[in-house]
Order: C-alpha cells, then sequence, then structure tokens
C-alpha cells in the first residue's frame, strides 16, 4: 500500500469529519477562485474587448469614461455629438473635397487637408453614431469601414465572420442606406434574421419609433464582443431617420443646397450618382453642416503619432481623444481593483478559517490516531512515515477541498454567464478561467501544510510502547 | 543450531514518577534459534511486554546487546531499527491492533508496506488464504469476529516474510475454542515459513506445546534479586 492510499483510507474512515472539513474549504476555495476569475476574466476581456484594432476614440469633451463605455462597449448614455466638419479633420483634402461634393456643404471645407490627416496617414477612421436602439440594444451608424477594417480576438487578428449575409457595403444599386447587420446576441435575443426589417426607436429602448426600417443583410457570427450586442445601421440611412437631421439655419442649408446643386451641375458622375438615389431609394442625403458623428474610432498609420495626435485634439475646445485600454485600466484600478482587492482579502481569510479547520479536525483526531500510528510504527514505519502521512491526508482535504471549490465557483460563473454578458458583454463559461487561479493550488496546499505541521508533530513524537497497550 | 535471536546481559530501567528509577529486566542471557518456537511465561508486569518491545527496537536498553541474526540492535540509529523491524520481525498484540479503516486484506498489505523488499499483493492474498480467510478479504475488523481479527492478525505479522515472530499472548482475548485455532495456526504457519517464535503466555498448558519455555521469573535477575550488582 502506499501512504496516499492509508491518507486517503483515513480520510475515509473519518469522512464526516472529511467531508465538512473539505466543504468548508471548498467554500472558501470557491470564493477566493470567484473573486479571482471575476476580476481576472473581467478585466482581461475588457482589455481584449476594447482593443479591436483602433487606438484611440475621438468625441466630445467630457468624461473619458463615458466615452470609452459608449463607444466602445455601447453601455452609458453618449455625452453629445461633435459636427461632421471635425470628422473631416482626419482626411485628407481630396477625401475632404469628394465629402464636400456628395454631401454638400462649405465648399471651403474641400479646399485643405484636415488637421489630424497626416497623423492617421495609412490608418483608419471610423465614424460612430449613436442614439437609437433596437429593442435592448444599441443601433449604431457607421460605415462598411467597421468591418472591413476593424479585427477582433486575442491577438486583434480576426475579421467579423457572419452567420448569415454580409457586412454592410457603400451605396449602390443593389445596396440601400437601409441596410442593418446584427450581431449574434441581437439575432438570438430579439429573433430576427436575413431579410428581417428592424424599425430603430429614438433616443431610448422605450421610445418613439422611427418610421423608416433597415432590412437585416447580415447576422455577424459571435465574437465575445460588445459587437454581439448592437446593431449597425448604414450611417447614412441613419442620418436619413426623422431627427436625426442637425437643424440648421435657413441660409446654410440653402447655401448647402446651392452647392450641391453647383457641384452636380459641374459634375456629370455626381449628377448620375445622385440621380441614382433618388431613384433607389427617393431619399437625399443630408448636407454637411447637418451631419454628426457620436464618435470617430482611429488607428494612427504610425503608431508613434498616437499620442502626438492625442494632445492636439485634447488641447483643443472640442473634442478629446482617449486610448480606451488605458481608460478601462483606470477603471479597474480605481475602483474594480480595490473592491476586488478587498473582496480578495476577505475571501483569503476565509480560506485560512477553513485551514484552521483542518488543523482543528486532525488534530482533535490525533488521540483515536495514536494507536494506529504506533501499529504502524511496529510495522517499520518510520517517524518521518507517519507524519507524511498526516501531511498527506491535510493535502487530500486541500486538493479535494481545491477542486470542488473550483467546480463551485466556476458553476456559479457558467450559472451567470448571460447575466454577466448582459450586464459587461464579456463572454465567460465554465472552463474561462484566469491566470490568477494558478496561485490557488500552491496557495491552499501551503495553508494545509500549515495547518498539518501541529497533528504532524504529534504524531512524529507518539510513543510507539505506550500507545500500543492501550 | 544457529541462534536468530541472542541476548547479552540486557538491562532496562524506568524512570520513576517520584524520582529515581526502576529496572525492569535485567537478563544475562537469552537464545532463540532458527525455526525455534519458544514460550516466554511470567507473572502480570514481569517485564514480559518489554522484552518484546525490546527485540522488535520499539524500545532502547540502557546496557546488553541484542542481536537478531547478523544484526547488533543495540547498535542501530532508530531509523536503522524501523528498517529493521519492518524486514525481519513480525508482531503479533495481544489486542490485534488492526486497522480499523482498513479491510482485512489491506492489513496485511500493510505488514509489507514499510519494508524495504518487494510488494507482493499475491502473498498478502496467499497468507489470509492460509489463516481461511480469503473469502474475509474485503471485510473490515469491526465486521471479523475476534478469532478472525487475530488471524488477520497473524498473516499481517508474516507478511513481511520476518526472520522472527514476537507474540505477545496473542490467546489472551479469544474464547478456548478460537484459541486453540488460533495457536496451532501461528505455530504451524511459523513452521511453514521457517520464522522463529518468541511468544509471550501465561498459560503453562500452552507454553507446554512449544519448544522450549523460558521462565522469565527465573533469566530476569531483576526480579529473583539475584543480579551481583
Amino acid at each position: 500500500m502506499s501512504l496516499l492510499q492509508i491518507a486517503w483510507r483515513n480520510f475515509c474512515h473519518r469522512s464526516l469529519s472529511s467531508i465538512l472539513t473539505t466543504i468548508s474549504l471548498g467554500l472558501g476555495v470557491g470564493l477566493v477562485v470567484l473573486v479571482l476569475a471575476v476580476y481576472g476574466v473581467v478585466s482581461d476581456a475588457f482589455t481584449r474587448t476594447a482593443s479591436v484594432g483602433y487606438n484611440l476614440v475621438v468625441g466630445p469633451k467630457g468624461s473619458p469614461l463615458q466615452l470609452t463605455l459608449n463607444s466602445v462597449f455601447y453601455l452609458s448614455q453618449p455625452i453629445e455629438n461633435l459636427p461632421y466638419d471635425y470628422y473631416m479633420e482626419f482626411f485628407s483634402q481630396p477625401e475632404r473635397a469628394k465629402m464636400v461634393e456628395r454631401f454638400g456643404g462649405d465648399p471651403e471645407l474641400g479646399e485643405r487637408q484636415g488637421i489630424f490627416a497626416p497623423f492617421v496617414s495609412g490608418g483608419y477612421v471610423i465614424p460612430l453614431a449613436l442614439g437609437d436602439y433596437f429593442g435592448e440594444f444599441r443601433v449604431v451608424g457607421t460605415t462598411p469601414d467597421f468591418f472591413e477594417k476593424l479585427r477582433y480576438g486575442v491577438n486583434v487578428d480576426q475579421p467579423f465572420t457572419f452567420s448569415a449575409g454580409r457586412a454592410l457595403k457603400e451605396f449602390s444599386e443593389e445596396h440601400s442606406y437601409f441596410e442593418a447587420v446584427v450581431g449574434a446576441r441581437v439575432a438570438g435575443e430579439m429573433n430576427v434574421g436575413l431579410g428581417d426589417i428592424i424599425y430603430p426607436t429614438h433616443g431610448a429602448p422605450t421610445g418613439h419609433g422611427h418610421e423608416l426600417g433597415f432590412t437585416i443583410v447580415g447576422v455577424m457570427d459571435s465574437t465575445g464582443t460588445p459587437n454581439d450586442r448592437a446593431a449597425f445601421v448604414n450611417l447614412e440611412g441613419f442620418y436619413l431617420m426623422d431627427g436625426h437631421a442637425k437643424p440648421v439655419e435657413d441660409g446654410e442649408a440653402e447655401t448647402t443646397s446651392t452647392t450641391e446643386l453647383e457641384d452636380e451641375a459641374e459634375d456629370p458622375a455626381a449628377e448620375n450618382e445622385s440621380e441614382s438615389a433618388a431613384e433607389e431609394n427617393d431619399f437625399k442625403l443630408i448636407s454637411i453642416p447637418q451631419r454628426e458623428v457620436t464618435s470617430i474610432l482611429v488607428r494612427n498609420g504610425n503608431m508613434m503619432f498616437g499620442p502626438g495626435m492625442q494632445v492636439a485634439i485634447n488641447e483643443g475646445i472640442r473634442a478629446q481623444a482617449v486610448a480606451p485600454i488605458g481608460e478601462i485600466n483606470k477603471l479597474m484600478d480605481a475602483i474594480v481593483g480595490p473592491l476586488l482587492t478587498a473582496l480578495l482579502l476577505i475571501t483569503l481569510i476565509t480560506c485560512f478559517v477553513a485551514a484552521v479547520g483542518i488543523l482543528v479536525a486532525i488534530y482533535n483526531s490525533m488521540n483515536d490516531r495514536r494507536r494506529d500510528i504506533a501499529v504502524m510504527r511496529a510495522l517499520g514505519a518510520r517517524r518521518e512515515t507517519v507524519t507524511a502521512i498526516i501531511v498527506i491526508e491535510s493535502f487530500l482535504v486541500a486538493v479535494i477541498g481545491a477542486a470542488l471549490g473550483w467546480v463551485l465557483a466556476h458553476g456559479a460563473i457558467a450559472l451567470y454567464s448571460e447575466r454577466i454578458e448582459q450586464q459587461t458583454g464579456v463572454q465567460v463559461g465554465f472552463f474561462t478561467t484566469s491566470n490568477y487561479e494558478l496561485l490557488i493550488l500552491p496557495l491552499i496546499l501551503t495553508l494545509s501544510l500549515i495547518a498539518a505541521l501541529l497533528p504532524a508533530f504529534s504524531a512524529y513524537r507518539t510513543d510507539v510502547a505506550s500507545n500500543l497497550q492501550k | 543450531m544457529s541462534e536468530i535471536l541472542t541476548i547479552t546481559d540486557l538491562i532496562k530501567t524506568f524512570s520513576q514518577p517520584g524520582g529515581g528509577s526502576l529496572t525492569v529486566l535485567d537478563i544475562p542471557s537469552l537464545q532463540v534459534a532458527v525455526g525455534e518456537q519458544v514460550a516466554l511465561i511470567g507473572k502480570s508486569g514481569g517485564g514480559k511486554t518489554t522484552l518484546l518491545h525490546l527485540i522488535a527496537g520499539l524500545l532502547v536498553p540502557d546496557e546488553g546487546s541484542i542481536r537478531i541474526a547478523k544484526t547488533e540492535l543495540t547498535r542501530l540509529s532508530e531509523q536503522g531499527r524501523d528498517r529493521f523491524r519492518a524486514g525481519s520481525i513480525g508482531y503479533v498484540f495481544q489486542t490485534f491492533n488492526l486497522m480499523p479503516a482498513f479491510t482485512a486484506l489491506e492489513n496485511v498489505k500493510l505488514g509489507m508496506t514499510f519494508g524495504s523488499g518487494r510488494r507482493d499483493s499475491s502473498r498478502a492474498v496467499d497468507l489470509l488464504e492460509r489463516v481461511g480467510l480469503a473469502d474475509r478479504a474485503n471485510y473490515r475488523p469491526a465486521q471479523l469476529s475476534v478469532g478472525q481479527q487475530q488471524r488477520v492478525a497473524i498473516a499481517r505479522a508474516l507478511a513481511g516474510s520476518p526472520k522472527i515472530l514476537l507474540a505477545d499472548e496473542p490467546t489472551a482475548n479469544v474464547d478456548p475454542v478460537s484459541a486453540e485455532n488460533v495457536l496451532e495456526l501461528i505455530r504451524n504457519t511459523c513452521r511453514e515459513e521457517q520464522v522463529a517464535m518468541l511468544m509471550v503466555t501465561h498459560d503453562m498448558e500452552i507454553a507446554s506445546r512449544f519448544d522450549r519455555v523460558e521462565e522469565l521469573d527465573k533469566i530476569n535477575l531483576a526480579l529473583t534479586g539475584s543480579h551481583p550488582g
């Protein structure tokens, strides 16, 4: 028989005491694992979710955290909107001229390069327009670049894929302004699929419904990111919904219309495009002064330009640029971190108490064990051997308790995974573990070793001759 | 015939609670030959169990020599005595001392767990068969009769293939019929295994069946008071 078998037999022989001690330790470990898992998973997942390829989020002045929450996680409320001409500052002169030509607006906007264009060269800029809902889920107005440029996953290298349909496309004869792509959870919970028409509500889940509907052309595969909880619509279609065009003074609107008409008259291609839009959708795109974006996702062509551009934006009076990962880390450090650290301390104390339970349970059984120890010594067991059996028994309680605690904690995590996802957009499952959990077993084994020291010392000192005659 | 056990000038004293010491054993000479079965008789409190503990290396003598085969026990460290006991000495207790958490078979296996020799499970099964308890291999001690428990204890004592078996009144706690069976079993098994046996008893009838009877009252000078010192 091995020492492990002997220890296991002892464990089973005192089953009630062993099981109660193990459960007590299991609950302690479960609490620690739960806190660590939640901390680790939330921290990692938040950071991972915030890493979708872009390095800055630009939005109106206000709370950087709020900007991150509403633009990256689709939580909280948008601060305000930025005028479209600010968005245009990230583009080169030809691109700006094209925008002026297409949407109409002050011709001067198209005559110069955007202030931040040099910082972005080689990267990308993606606008977001928020404010509407589809059921409980955010409606995000954006451009096809959102699907073409952004990536997700641990290495930020996975393009979005679709369980059905495709991504948003630029307006053409085949693709209207009123197309939508829904995240996996939106499709599941709202029970919608390809070809269905969704009608966003304005401002809140219970807001008034827009008359214009968007036809679902794509259902995204699950990404484990907040994008699963969003419905993406074509930005132009978003602007065309009632109440989404920024009110402008008549003069400005007229100037815009005149400009647009002049441009169209000078450019036959633009004229054709405009006619095509009118024929296919019977809608006229709104002009630049009427346009706003909630935020702008930016990836610098050269990442070294990021900080410089961030400073330049933040020095201005209209907008702020934030690094989403930095904001999430600040949130973790400032609020979530200390809270979880306090919880962790409490649960570690629980574990310590459970370890004391092991000590008490084994030590109390020492009176019964002394004769067994004496018998084993009489059969040739060394002092160290009987000591080892006590320590192994303590380890058994620790390992079983740790395993029990792990299963309990991860069972609870799996049980509440849906709610966690609803609240945070973070997907967790039974086997989602954090690196911190690797420290649990050594910690518990160390505690159990300390707990076993006193009874083990008692076993070591057991007098054989006198205990054999009891 | 060569000796398996040779005791020379053995003295063991114990401290007294009120101070001073009490000599309980003072044995100038005692031998047991290879395969010999010796009964050691004496009155209660005469040091019989203490003598067995000394031979088993569980106690250390104050003076004298205990040689088993070619090993001088008194020169071994505690670990050395443990190792030697595991491989060379079998012990049958008056109260059986089976481990309650273990089955009969596991109790027998325990007898070969701490030695350095081969741990052959089939030997444990074979020994259980020889003591007539093959069908009780998975029973726990509490599920066995007193006689059956003692038979398991005998199988356990022989599991480590000892050179000498020390038996401390193994029939004292069993009924007369079982006592007879246990006695025959232990003697026959030792004979088959060619294991020498030193059995403590206070029953002259039982002692008379052994190859030789040693009376502790006569060989222990601490009791006779005739020690020259």
